[in-house]
C-alpha cells in the first residue's frame, strides 16, 4: 500500500482546513518562487522525467504536451485551460480536489503557466458543481489577496486565473468542445489539426489539462521527478485518485499507487465486493467509456490498475473510476443505461454518433428483455465499429466501447434472454408487447 | 442528443431585465475575458438570468443576455437550448435533479425515482403549490456517494428512500436539511472512517465538516 507520506492529496476527505492557511501547513505554496526560477525548460523536463501521464482519461504524457507549446510567442497570448468538467460516469475525483485541496490546483496552474509562457488561465468547472466552484473561487481570491498569483506577484511570474463554468454538457469534457464552450458557443468538438497547442482558445496557443494532472505538479516539483517515477511501474508512474463506486461495501475515493491490483484496491479501501470476491460479476475500470472486464482468473483476478494493466485486459484506465457490479446486476440493463447516457449526451455534430448511439440504445433495450434476434448481436457489433473512429472526437469511441465490452464478454447472457423470450411465444408466434398492451387496454 | 424547445408563448413573460445588482455583476464578468471576446460570458450570464427568473429561462431573458453581450439572438438561443442545465420551462421552487446513470442505478436510484413519481408526479411536472419539480439527469459526478440528487445548488448523497423522503418533507416544511452524505460518513471517505491518512485525522473532527475563515465571494 502507498505510504501516507507519499500521498499528495492530504486533505482528500476534507477533515482539515481547505483554505490558504491549512494548505500551507500541508506544504502547498512552499518554495514556489524557487521552482519558477528554475526556468521553463527545467520545469517541463522535470514533469517529463516524472512520467506523469494525463489523469483525464487519455493518459497522454503531460510534460510532452507542455513541450508542444510554442517557445516564443508570435504576438498571440498563450492560454492554460483546466478541464474541471468532470462528468464521466463513475468519476468524482476532481470534485474532491476543488473543494478540499483547491490550492494544490491553483499553485499547479501557476507552475504550468510559467512552464508554457502563459499569463492567463481559465478553469472550466462543470455547471452542476456550484458549491465546488464557489470554494475554488474562494481559493483563487485568497491566492490573489496573498499576491501569490496576479500581476507583480511574489512568485515572479505574472498570471491571472479565472474560474469559468459550463451548464450541463458531458461533451464539454472533450478539450476542443470545452474551448468552444469557453468561447461562448455550443460545445461541439473541433476538427484536429490544428491542435490547441497551435490554434486553441480564441485562436491562440492553448494547453488543456485535467485538474488532477495539474494538482500533482507542485509536489512533483518539490519532491523531484525521481520520487514520482519511483511509485508504480515504468510508463505507469505516480499516485492516482481512484473512485470506487457500485457494489462494494464502502464506496469511496482513495489515493493509491498506480498498478495496485484491483482486488487489493477494493478490499483494502472499499470493504471488498458486496458478498465477497466470488460474488463479483464485472468491473468497469475507468469510467463508463471503457469496456467492462468480467470476473475470472485471467480477468479481474489479475488486473493491475494502471494504463498498461487495463490495456492487457482490452480495456483502459481512463479516469480510474472503478464501477463494481456484483452477481445481482442485470448487466444488460446496466450497459443499456450507459448507452442511454451517450444517446443523451451526443452533441449531434457527426452522423455516425448522433444516429448510432440512439440506435445502439434502442437495440440494447430490446435485448435486455430478450426481444431481439440473435443475428442482431452481430449487427450491433458492426454498428459499434462503424461509429468507432468515424467521428470528429473520441465520444463516438467512448460510446461504442462499453457496448463492445458487453458483447465480447456477455454474449451468452444475451442469447439466453433471447431464447427465454422466444420460448414464451404464444400460438401466433408473436410476443411483441406493444399489440398485447394495446389489447389489454381495450 | 436531446431536443429542447422553448416554453410555449402563453407561459413566456413579456420582458426581462437584469436587476441592478445582477447588471453590475454581469459587467464584472465580461472583464474576465479579453477585449472583443465578451461572448465567453454567455453561459454565466444566462445562468444568472435563470436564477433571477425563478429557476427557468424565459425567451425574453435569453434575448436580454444576447443584447447585453452584443450578440445575435440566435447565438444565445442556441447556447440556451444546447446546455441541459438551462430549464426552458418553469420549475418548482425546489427543483430535484435525480442522477439516473449506472453507478447511481446500481445503488438504488430506482427507489428514488419511484418516490419522485409518487410525491411530485411525472418528470417536468410542477406540483400545484409550486414547490417541487423533478427531472432525471445524467451523471452528476458524486458516484462514490450514490445514489444522490441535486436540489437547486446542493447535493444530497448516500440517500435511501427514507432519507430522501425526509429531505423532501423538510424542504416542504420550509426547513433547510443538511446537504452532503445522509449517512454517517465524511464526504467521500469510506463509511466508518478512512483507511488512509488515518494519523492525520484529528479526533475531534472525525465527523464534522470542513471549516475555514474565508467565505466564498461571488464568482
Amino acid at each position: 500500500m502507498l505510504d501516507d507520506k507519499d500521498r499528495i492529496f492530504r486533505n482528500l476527505y476534507g477533515f482539515h482546513d481547505w483554505g490558504l492557511k491549512g494548505a500551507r501547513e500541508r506544504g502547498a505554496w512552499d518554495g514556489t518562487k524557487a521552482i519558477l526560477e528554475r526556468g521553463r525548460d527545467a520545469i517541463v523536463n522535470e514533469v517529463k522525467n516524472s512520467g506523469l501521464r494525463g489523469r483525464g482519461g487519455a493518459g497522454f504524457p503531460t510534460g510532452l504536451k507542455w513541450s508542444f507549446m510554442p517557445k516564443q510567442s508570435d504576438g498571440r497570448p498563450h492560454y492554460l485551460v483546466i478541464n474541471a468538467d468532470e462528468s464521466e460516469p463513475g468519476t468524482c475525483k476532481d470534485r474532491e480536489i476543488m473543494r478540499n485541496d483547491p490550492h494544490l490546483l491553483v499553485e499547479g496552474c501557476l507552475i504550468a503557466a510559467c512552464a508554457m509562457g502563459v499569463n492567463t488561465g481559465y478553469i472550466y468547472v462543470r455547471g452542476e458543481f456550484i458549491r465546488e466552484r464557489e470554494r475554488l473561487q474562494a481559493a483563487v481570491d485568497e491566492a490573489y489577496e496573498a499576491r501569490l498569483i496576479g500581476k507583480n506577484n511574489v512568485n515572479g511570474w505574472d498570471f491571472d486565473l479565472y474560474v469559468h463554468h459550463g451548464a450541463g454538457a458531458y461533451i464539454c469534457g472533450e478539450e476542443t468542445a470545452l474551448l468552444e464552450s469557453l468561447e461562448g458557443k455550443k460545445g461541439q468538438p473541433r476538427l484536429k489539426p490544428p491542435f490547441p497547442a497551435n490554434v486553441g482558445l480564441y485562436g491562440c496557443p492553448t494547453t488543456v489539462n485535467n485538474v488532477e494532472s495539474i494538482a500533482v505538479v507542485p509536489d512533483i516539483m518539490r519532491r523531484g521527478a525521481a520520487w514520482f517515477a519511483g511509485i508504480g511501474r515504468p510508463n505507469n508512474t505516480g499516485t492516482k485518485l481512484f473512485c470506487i463506486s457500485g457494489h462494494v461495501e464502502k464506496p469511496c475515493n482513495v489515493e493509491e499507487a498506480m498498478g495496485i491490483p484491483l482486488r487489493e484496491l477494493l478490499e483494502k479501501h472499499a470493504g471488498g465486493v458486496r458478498g465477497g470476491w466470488d460474488n463479483l460479476l464485472a468491473v468497469i475500470p475507468g469510467g463508463s467509456s471503457m469496456p467492462l472486464i468480467p470476473a475470472g482468473p485471467d480477468q479481474c483476478d489479475t488486473l493491475l490498475m494502471d494504463f498498461d494493466g487495463c490495456r492487457d485486459k482490452k480495456s483502459a484506465l481512463g479516469t480510474a473510476a472503478v464501477i463494481v457490479m456484483d452477481k445481482s446486476t442485470d448487466i444488460v440493463r446496466a450497459m443499456t443505461r450507459i448507452a442511454y447516457f451517450y444517446r443523451h449526451e451526443s452533441c449531434g455534430q457527426c452522423t455516425p454518433c448522433r444516429e448510432g448511439v440512439g440506435w445502439m440504445w434502442r437495440v440494447l433495450t430490446r435485448m435486455a428483455e430478450g426481444r431481439a434476434q440473435k443475428k442482431e448481436i452481430d449487427m450491433l457489433m458492426q454498428v459499434t465499429q462503424q461509429i468507432e473512429g468515424h467521428t470528429i472526437c473520441a465520444f463516438g469511441d467512448g460510446a461504442a466501447w462499453p457496448v463492445q465490452g458487453l458483447l465480447r464478454h456477455f454474449r451468452p447472457e444475451i442469447e439466453r434472454r433471447i431464447d427465454e423470450y422466444t420460448a414464451q411465444a404464444d400460438e401466433l408466434g408473436v410476443r411483441d408487447p406493444a399489440p398485447l398492451d394495446a389489447q389489454a387496454a381495450e | 442528443m436531446s431536443v429542447r424547445r422553448l416554453a410555449p408563448p402563453e407561459q413566456q413573460p413579456k420582458d426581462f431585465a437584469f436587476s441592478r445588482a445582477n447588471l453590475e455583476w454581469a459587467q464584472a464578468q465580461v472583464k474576465k475575458y479579453p477585449e472583443g471576446r465578451q461572448q465567453s460570458a454567455v453561459i454565466p450570464l444566462l445562468w444568472r438570468a435563470q436564477e433571477q427568473a425563478g429557476g427557468w429561462l424565459p425567451e425574453a431573458a435569453i434575448r436580454h443576455v444576447a443584447d447585453f453581450l452584443g450578440l445575435a439572438h440566435i447565438r444565445a438561443l442556441e447556447v440556451a437550448t444546447f446546455y441541459t442545465m438551462f430549464n426552458l420551462e418553469p420549475v418548482g421552487k425546489f427543483h430535484v435533479q435525480l442522477c439516473g446513470t449506472t453507478p447511481c442505478r446500481l445503488r438504488g436510484a430506482d427507489d428514488l425515482e419511484k418516490l419522485c413519481k409518487k410525491k411530485i408526479g411525472e418528470q417536468g411536472h410542477v406540483t400545484e403549490d409550486g414547490k417541487f419539480s423533478w427531472v432525471e439527469v445524467e451523471c452528476l459526478g458524486a458516484c462514490v456517494n450514490a445514489p444522490m440528487v441535486q436540489i437547486n445548488a446542493d447535493y444530497y448523497e448516500d440517500l435511501t428512500k427514507e432519507s430522501f423522503n425526509q429531505i423532501l418533507d423538510a424542504l416542504a416544511a420550509g426547513k433547510k436539511p443538511k446537504p452532503g452524505p445522509q449517512v454517517k460518513r465524511q464526504l467521500s471517505a469510506p463509511a466508518g472512517g478512512p483507511t488512509t491518512l488515518v494519523a492525520d485525522v484529528p479526533a475531534a473532527k472525525k465527523s464534522s465538516a470542513t471549516s475555514s475563515k474565508s467565505k466564498p465571494k461571488s464568482n
